[in-house]
């Protein structure tokens, strides 16, 4: 086996192993967060501060018996968990988590960039990827052959096939302003600090790193609204309402295969996160201080801060769902279709303008 | 050996997709199998260095036409019993006498050219990426004329589902 097989199946077992724990860590932390805003305990039980709850559920959740509907559609039931689940390890391949890593195996030099892979298409790859994923919350809400999954897998192809436009109109311009659609790329053109020919704002503005965000704030505004409503969380998560639709396109779900969609949703958030802060926070840009840090650990910091911009990203994710009530269902077409998508094409147009004056100048000069 | 699999399992796959969608009985089971075919699609165009093509083949086809061929399989129901009779009188005689005709003129062409069943051509020293650039450079200077020919076509279709969706009746009654 080549050098270079072992490096690509190194790497990818690892990000199993990362998305893995990050899930279990995820929904404690998204448990005891929930509880602190409403003035709860949440669990505290199974190992210190119950960080071990989710252990014991996914547990349980192994052990517990798999019904199946009669009337469900055997083939379409089987497979909509595993379309739910293989997607969304495929997402964080594209992640960049740091810089190139000179290592030497065998006396000859290799060199492993910290990405699972880099395309030159890695944003058309994440859109393609989010929009297969559809395709399990549909599936699991026809082939259980009942009518609560039904109506949510039907609301559920619908909002998300309409926030994915919103998703990706508003990640145009930051192609545009980056220059390019590997996620590699767009992370390193964001590195340095921000320079205006203003004078009197160039010494304040220097100080501020160059993050798509700060040119690009309604991009950035619009792609995360988009990104709740996709990974369908509250208040956009019309799909499992509970209180109109019992569990929503799972309900009929038990046990290993609930988990599944259950683990799913969890990796969707984690990945949509670390996503954004890629694109518009500089994903693992930031400073090593070497001067200061042994060189084990000034390596690992790239990993640091994006953990540090994805978990504040998170942070707002769960904040968001334990403040907001659900919106209605015509509030939440209205919101995609007359506002996000609108508003991000006129913001496209914009960005375009002023990329242009930049490259090419006035037109009549 | 890893070229060969890349190409025979995908290539497999789009046969056993294609298949099911001409014989599966059920709506749903037949736009899964199209769904099946379009992603193994894009495997091929990636082993051929054509990622951008493959990567809107998943957006377009299997993202986003084939969820609305879905939707609208879920929104009229597949419980109907599919139509055994036929609903234009020798339409089994007429459809199996022209496809009859077809595979005989495919199977002339094929015997009267001199086309070899030889499949294991040598590969290419031309290695052509597929990126984005490139196409944007083809598209935009020597194709642009059908680029914005097409363009005006999908604005025309795009201006005339709103029209045909606007009531306009509705509308001023409410207001």
């Amino acid at each position: 086996m080549s050098t270079e097989l072992i490096i690509a199946l190194v790497k990818a077992s690892l990000i199993l192993g990362v998305l893995l724990t990050n899930t279990i860590l995820l929904i404690w932390l998204e448990r005891k967060l929930v509880a602190g805003m409403q003035s709860r305990v949440g669990p505290d039980r199974a190992g210190p501060f119950g960080i071990l709850q989710t252990v014991a559920d996914a547990i349980k959740l192994l052990l517990k018996e798999q019904i199946m509907p009669l009337k469900a559609d055997r083939a379409m039931y089987l497979l909509a968990p595993i379309l739910a689940l293989v997607p969304s390890f495929l997402i964080f391949m594209i992640i960049p988590l740091g810089p190139d890593l000179n290592i030497e195996v065998s006396g000859k030099d290799y060199i492993v960039d910290f990405v699972g892979a880099d395309l030159n298409v890695g944003v058309l790859y994440f859109l393609a990827l989010s929009s297969i994923a559809v395709y399990s919350v549909v599936l699991a809400g026809w082939s259980s052959g009942s009518k609560y999954p039904l109506l949510g897998g039907v609301r559920a192809s619908a909002q998300m096939i309409s926030y994915e436009a919103a998703m990706g109109l508003s990640l145009v311009p930051v192609i545009l302003y980056s220059g390019s659609l590997s996620l590699v790329d767009i992370v390193s053109s964001q590195s340095g600090n921000l320079s205006t020919s203003i004078p009197i704002l160039s010494s304040i503005v220097s100080f501020i790193p160059k993050w798509n965000i700060f040119p690009q704030f309604i991009a950035f505004g619009i792609f995360f609204i988009a990104a709740v409503a996709e990974v369908n969380r509250a208040p956009f998560d019309l799909v499992e309402a509970e209180q109109e639709l019992v569990g929503g396109f799972h309900t009929e779900y038990s046990g290993f295969r609930f988990a599944m969609f259950f683990l799913a949703e969890y990796i969707n958030m984690f990945n949509m996160c670390a996503i954004t802060a890629t694109f518009f926070l500089g994903g693992w840009l930031g400073p090593t201080f070497e001067n200061f840090l042994p060189p084990v650990l000034s390596a690992i910091m790239p990993i640091i801060w994006l953990g540090v911009k994805t978990f504040s990203l998170l942070f707002i994710f769960v904040w968001i769902r334990a403040t907001l009530p659900r919106l209605r269902y015509d509030q939440l077409m209205e919101l995609g279709w007359k506002r996000l998508i609108p508003a991000s094409l006129v913001w496209l147009i914009l960005s375009a303008i002023v990329l242009g004056f930049r490259e090419f100048g006035l037109p009549w000069s | 050996m890893v070229e060969a699999l890349l190409f025979f399992a995908p290539a497999s796959l789009i046969i056993i997709g294609a298949l099911i969608v001409i014989f599966a009985r059920n709506p749903v089971h037949n736009a899964m199998g199209l769904v099946m075919t379009l992603v193994s699609l894009a495997i091929i165009y990636i082993t051929l260095n054509a990622t951008f093509v493959a990567m809107v083949q998943m957006l377009v086809y299997a993202g986003a036409v084939m969820t609305l061929f879905l939707f609208v399989i879920m929104m009229i129901g597949v419980d109907k019993k599919e139509q055994s009779t036929d609903s234009i009188k020798g339409q089994t005689y007429l459809v199996s006498g022209v496809f009859l005709i077809l595979i005989s003129l495919l199977a002339y062409v094929a015997v009267s050219s001199d086309f070899k069943w030889d499949l294991w051509f040598a590969p290419t020293e031309n290695n052509i990426e597929g990126t984005p650039q490139l196409i944007a450079g083809f598209l935009f200077t020597e194709w642009i004329f059908p680029f914005e020919i097409i363009s005006i076509l999908l604005i025309v279709a795009t201006a005339a589902a709103i029209a045909l969706a606007y009531d306009i009746k509705k509308r001023n009654s409410n207001a």
